[in-house]
């Protein structure tokens, strides 16, 4: 694991301006939803980020919760498999003090054919003020957020969006590399099927990076091909040629392989994909010194990425997790106060 | 009206020396001493006060800075709502004498909040509170130890404290209009 702190300022040290002289309208958050993050602008996202640092600072303490949120409701709805999101947005919530009720496809109504709008409804009716809901088909959230009041985080939608995993990677890239504008960012796999790919790109466009999506002909979206190019800031390249790609790399991320694009034919074979997209050793090698390796997890380990790179020096994996509880911190933060006001 | 200056330069400078050495006489020295300045302009205070601390003592006190964002009573009602930042509490308040430093004290809100956060990091053996400006409209039972100078206002007034490390000058002014930043 590498692990460089953010340099802290001392109180000795001179501080940046930021009294009542220096009228700088701060960012605030007015977003009732997060459902992706292509509707963000550059200021929300650092103001995201930047209480995402005072988050980590919080968990760091003796004490690491805050009772910010009480009086709060969290409600997480997952009709799909999560242990890291809904474990992360739980343990979030409960550290800014709010009340968490966890609530799975099985073992609700749901199981019962319940509707998704009458369930998020009921939800609203029971006193949830902040409904965190995961879902196979693309725009669940959406339709979710359309129909209830309270106020909707999407954990992952279909292959449409997965805008607090975006967000918690542009955390830990920052923590790492600083900024991120002009930054080359390499996602590698199947970026046809990747909710994270399309919210990390959007993200990652708004804050200025230079992305690369990678991957077989077959998982790579036709309607990516045709966004702006890749000069400059903000500008995305899609290629099938992975040593390309990760030559001056400052970031490789890998995505998960999930085995059953090969019964649909969008795979010849897992070997065929390991021999030509794998990360390993020795490709990194072309990236740029100190670039860093990530992984959304769950990794398959051997397949998309190398054993000795999951677990290397420039893997960052673990670290993902770790701030994916300080940046949904931040979020339920942001949205439970900009309810509040 | 345009802001009154109360105060400038070497005599802001000569305030904080007196506070300096109240705070280690209180003590009985700066051992076991923290300075936990509140951001964001307690941060710089706390600093000052170390300094001068080190200057006829010999020795300097550790110095924090605390945000109290997550602790405030009006985090529904602020707007704009202030940004949360961290906070940078040194290792070891359990068992020390904290001492707050705040720029101005006005409702007592700040130091309420303040010291609910300290707490999260361990426990003092003492928390003092230091203050630049004491204005006065008190909401809760708080008081200072150590008081820079003391000055009736009117709740439509403001009172500012500029110091050189954020500002450029040292200086307090008196302001009419209420404080936008509603901090204290």
């Amino acid at each position: 694991m590498v692990s460089i702190e953010p340099a802290a300022p001392t109180a000795t040290e001179p501080e940046e301006q930021q009294g009542p002289a220096v009228t700088e309208d701060p960012a605030v958050w007015a977003r009732k939803d997060l459902l992706d993050t292509d509707t963000l602008s550059a200021e929300e996202i650092d103001l995201v980020l930047e209480t995402a640092d005072a988050m980590a600072e919080v968990r760091e303490r003796p004490v690491g919760r805050v009772a910010t949120l009480r009086g709060t409701t969290v409600v997480t709805l997952f009709y799909e498999n999560s242990t890291r999101t809904r474990a992360s947005f739980e343990i979030a919530a409960k550290a800014m003090g709010a009340d968490v009720i966890n609530l799975a496809a099985s073992g609700s109504s749901v199981g019962k054919g319940e509707s998704l709008v009458d369930t998020v409804r009921t939800i609203e009716a029971v006193g949830a003020d902040v409904v965190v809901m995961r879902h196979p088909n693309s725009g669940a959230a959406a339709l979710a957020a359309r129909h209830t009041s309270a106020s909707v985080v999407n954990g992952g939608d279909g292959s449409h969006a997965h805008p607090t995993q975006a967000l918690l990677d542009l955390y830990t890239m920052r923590r790492h590399v600083g900024e991120i504008e002009g930054r080359k960012v390499v996602i590698v796999g199947d970026i046809l099927h990747s909710r994270v790919a399309r919210s990390n790109l959007w993200a990652l466009q708004a804050a200025g990076a230079q992305v690369t999506l990678c991957g077989p002909a077959t998982l790579l979206p036709q309607s990516l091909r045709s966004l702006p190019g890749y000069e400059g800031p903000g500008g995305c390249e899609v290629t099938t040629d992975l040593e390309g790609a990760l030559t001056g790399a400052d970031v490789v991320m890998a995505l998960r392989i999930q085995r059953e694009r090969q019964d649909q034919g969008l795979l010849p074979s897992l070997r065929e994909y390991i021999r030509q997209y794998q990360i390993t050793e020795e490709r990194l090698a072309r990236a740029n010194a100190g670039a860093l390796v990530m992984h959304p997890g769950p990794m398959n380990e051997g397949v998309e990425i190398a054993p000795e790179v999951a677990h290397g020096l420039r893997s960052v994996v673990e670290e993902q997790v770790t701030n994916g509880v300080a940046v949904r911190m931040a979020i339920l933060y942001l949205m439970a106060t900009a309810r509040r006001r | 009206m345009s802001p009154v200056e109360l105060q400038r330069g070497q005599e802001v400078a000569r305030t904080i020396r007196r506070l300096a050495h109240e705070i280690v006489e209180s003590n009985g020295g700066a051992e076991d001493l923290v300075l936990v300045g509140l951001l964001t302009r307690g941060a710089p205070l706390a600093g000052r006060l170390a300094s001068a601390i080190e200057a006829f003592e010999g020795e300097c006190p550790p110095v924090g800075r605390l945000d109290v964002g997550l602790y405030r009573d009006d985090v529904a009602h602020r707007d704009p709502p202030a940004p949360v930042r961290p906070s940078d509490i040194p290792l070891g308040v359990d068992g020390a004498t904290v001492v707050l430093v705040d720029d101005v004290l006005y409702t007592g809100r700040t130091i309420r909040a303040a010291m609910d956060a300290i707490m999260d990091f361990g426990r003092p053996a003492r928390v003092r509170l230091a203050v630049m400006v004491d204005r006065g409209h008190r909401e809760l039972p708080i008081r200072p130890d150590f008081v820079g100078r003391n000055i009736p206002t009117a709740p439509s007034q403001t009172v500012e404290v500029r110091l050189a490390e954020t500002d450029g000058e040292d200086a307090i002014y008196l302001m009419e209009g209420a404080d936008s930043h509603g901090e204290h």
